[in-house]
C-alpha cells in the first residue's frame, strides 16, 4: 500500500513561500493498493493535482470523504476524473439524518456556487453512504465510524493483507474529557485506530491555542500523541495542519510536542508528496 | 469490549458535567457509565464498579410507585425507553438507594438513536424534588 498526501492543510488553503516545504493544500490522500486500486482520502484542494496523476488506463477511482465540510470537498469541481465519461467515480460519504449524500453534495456542486450540476458530469457517477459498516474496493477492506467532529463525520481504517491505515484527519476524542485519553472503551476512533501501521490523525492546535477553539472538532499535536499511544500505532503522521502555521512555525510547534511527550513510535508530520510506504 | 459509540462518548462527557445525577445504559440495560452525583444514588463510584448488569441495577436502585399517585406508568422508564424507543418522565416516583435511604423523585428516561435511526441505549435523569 502507497500513501501519498496532496493536501495536508486544515480549515482553508494557505500556499505561499512560506508553507512550501509541508505544503497548503486542503486534506486530500492518495492511497494505491496492491492491485492498482486507487483510493482519494477527502476531496480538499489537493485533489485536482491527485486528479491528474493518476496512472494512464486507470478506470476506476473511489473517493472516501470523511465529512461534508468546506475543506474537504472544495476540490471535487476541479476532479478531473468526474469529467471523464471514460472514468467511473464512486463518492463515499456520510448522509445526514434528513439528507442524502447526494443531496448534501448538491448544495456546494450546483450553481450559484458551482456552475455544473453534480447530476450533469459526464464520468459514471456511483454515491455510496458511509456510516459503521465495512465494505471493499479492489484489494482494500475498508470499515468506518462516526467519530467526534460537528456534524456527520467518519474515519477510514483502510486494510489490505499486508498493511493497515487509519484517517482521521478532523477529530476531537478529548472534546470534554477531564482527562485524556481515557480508557479505550470510551475514546472516539479508538478501534479505527488499533495497531494500525499508519496513522494520519488532526493535529491542528497547540495546546497553548486549543481553549479557544474547544467543540471546533480538532486536536492538539498532544492529544494526537496521546491517542496514537493509547490505540498502539506504529507510525503517526500528525495531519490537518493549522494554515496560519509557516513551516518553520510547524517545525517548532511539532518538536516542542514531540519532546514533551517522548512517544514510542514514529512521528513524521504530513507533508504534500511524502510517500509511505506499507506492507 | 469494543469501543463505544461516539454518541454514547458524548453523552458521557456531558454527563461528567452535570448537577444532576445520570444513568446511561446500552441497549440491554445494562449500565455502562453513571455521573458522580449519581454514585450518591446508588451508593458505590463508578471507578469501582465499572458497569453493572441489569440485575443488580435493580438491586441497587428500587424504584416504585408514590402510594400517594395513581400512575399509569408501571414500567420502568429505562425499560420503556429501550423497548419502545421513547421518552417518558415518572413523577413520584420513590428511590431507594441500597443504604435504605428513601428519596422522592422524578425520572426522565429517553433513548439515544443515531442518525440511521439506531437504539444505541437510554439515559436516566434523576430530579430529587
Amino acid at each position: 500500500m502507497q500513501v501519498t498526501p496532496y493536501g495536508v492543510r486544515g480549515s482553508v488553503a494557505a500556499p505561499g513561500p512560506a508553507t512550501a516545504r509541508y505544503g497548503g493544500n486542503t486534506s486530500c490522500v492518495r492511497v494505491t493498493g496492491p492491485d492498482g486500486a486507487v483510493l482519494a482520502l477527502d476531496a480538499g484542494t489537493g485533489i485536482r493535482l491527485l486528479g491528474l496523476d493518476l496512472p494512464p488506463g486507470l478506470r476506476r477511482v473511489d473517493v472516501l470523504l470523511t465529512h461534508l465540510h468546506m475543506d474537504h470537498i472544495i476540490g471535487l469541481g476541479f476532479f478531473r476524473p468526474l469529467f471523464d465519461p471514460a472514468m467511473e467515480v464512486h463518492i463515499w460519504g456520510p448522509a445526514s439524518a434528513t439528507l442524502s449524500l447526494e443531496a448534501r453534495l448538491r448544495r456546494y456542486l450546483a450553481p450559484p456556487l458551482f456552475p455544473v450540476r453534480l447530476r450533469d458530469v459526464p464520468s459514471r457517477l456511483e454515491l455510496h453512504h458511509t456510516g459503521r459498516e465495512c465494505f471493499t474496493i479492489g484489494a482494500f477492506t475498508i470499515r468506518t465510524a462516526r467519530v467526534c467532529h460537528p456534524g456527520p463525520t467518519v474515519g477510514y481504517r483502510i486494510e489490505t493483507k499486508q498493511a493497515s491505515l487509519a484517517y482521521l484527519p478532523d477529530h476531537e476524542p478529548a472534546l470534554g474529557a477531564r482527562r485524556f485519553p481515557l480508557d479505550a472503551e470510551w475514546t472516539s476512533g479508538f478501534e479505527l485506530a488499533q495497531d494500525v501501521d499508519l496513522l494520519l490523525h488532526d493535529a491542528q492546535y497547540t495546546r497553548k491555542e486549543y481553549p479557544a477553539y474547544v467543540g471546533w472538532g480538532h486536536s492538539t499535536i498532544h492529544d494526537a500523541l496521546a491517542f496514537a499511544g493509547l490505540a498502539g500505532v506504529k507510525h503517526l503522521v500528525p495531519f490537518h495542519h493549522d494554515p496560519g502555521r509557516d513551516d518553520a512555525a510547524l517545525d517548532a510547534a511539532m518538536n516542542a510536542a514531540i519532546d514533551d511527550m517522548s512517544p514510542k513510535f514514529t512521528v513524521t508530520p504530513a507533508a504534500e508528496g511524502h510517500t509511505f510506504e506499507l506492507g | 469490549m469494543g469501543q463505544q459509540s461516539v454518541e454514547m462518548i458524548l453523552i458521557r462527557q456531558l454527563a461528567g458535567y452535570l448537577f444532576v445525577p445520570v444513568i446511561l445504559v446500552d441497549t440491554t440495560g445494562t449500565v455502562i457509565f453513571y455521573n458522580e452525583p449519581a454514585e450518591q444514588i446508588l451508593g458505590v463510584r463508578f471507578e469501582e464498579t465499572g458497569r453493572i448488569d441489569p440485575e443488580e441495577a435493580d438491586r441497587l436502585i428500587q424504584l416504585s410507585d408514590d402510594p400517594a399517585t395513581a400512575t399509569e406508568e408501571t414500567r420502568r422508564p429505562l425499560v420503556t425507553a429501550l423497548q419502545q424507543r421513547r421518552p417518558t418522565h415518572a413523577r413520584r416516583w420513590l428511590l431507594r438507594r441500597g443504604d435504605r435511604v428513601r428519596l422522592q423523585v422524578e425520572l426522565t428516561a429517553f433513548p439515544v438513536i443515531d442518525q440511521d435511526d439506531r437504539l444505541l441505549g437510554a439515559v436516566a435523569m434523576f430530579w430529587e424534588r
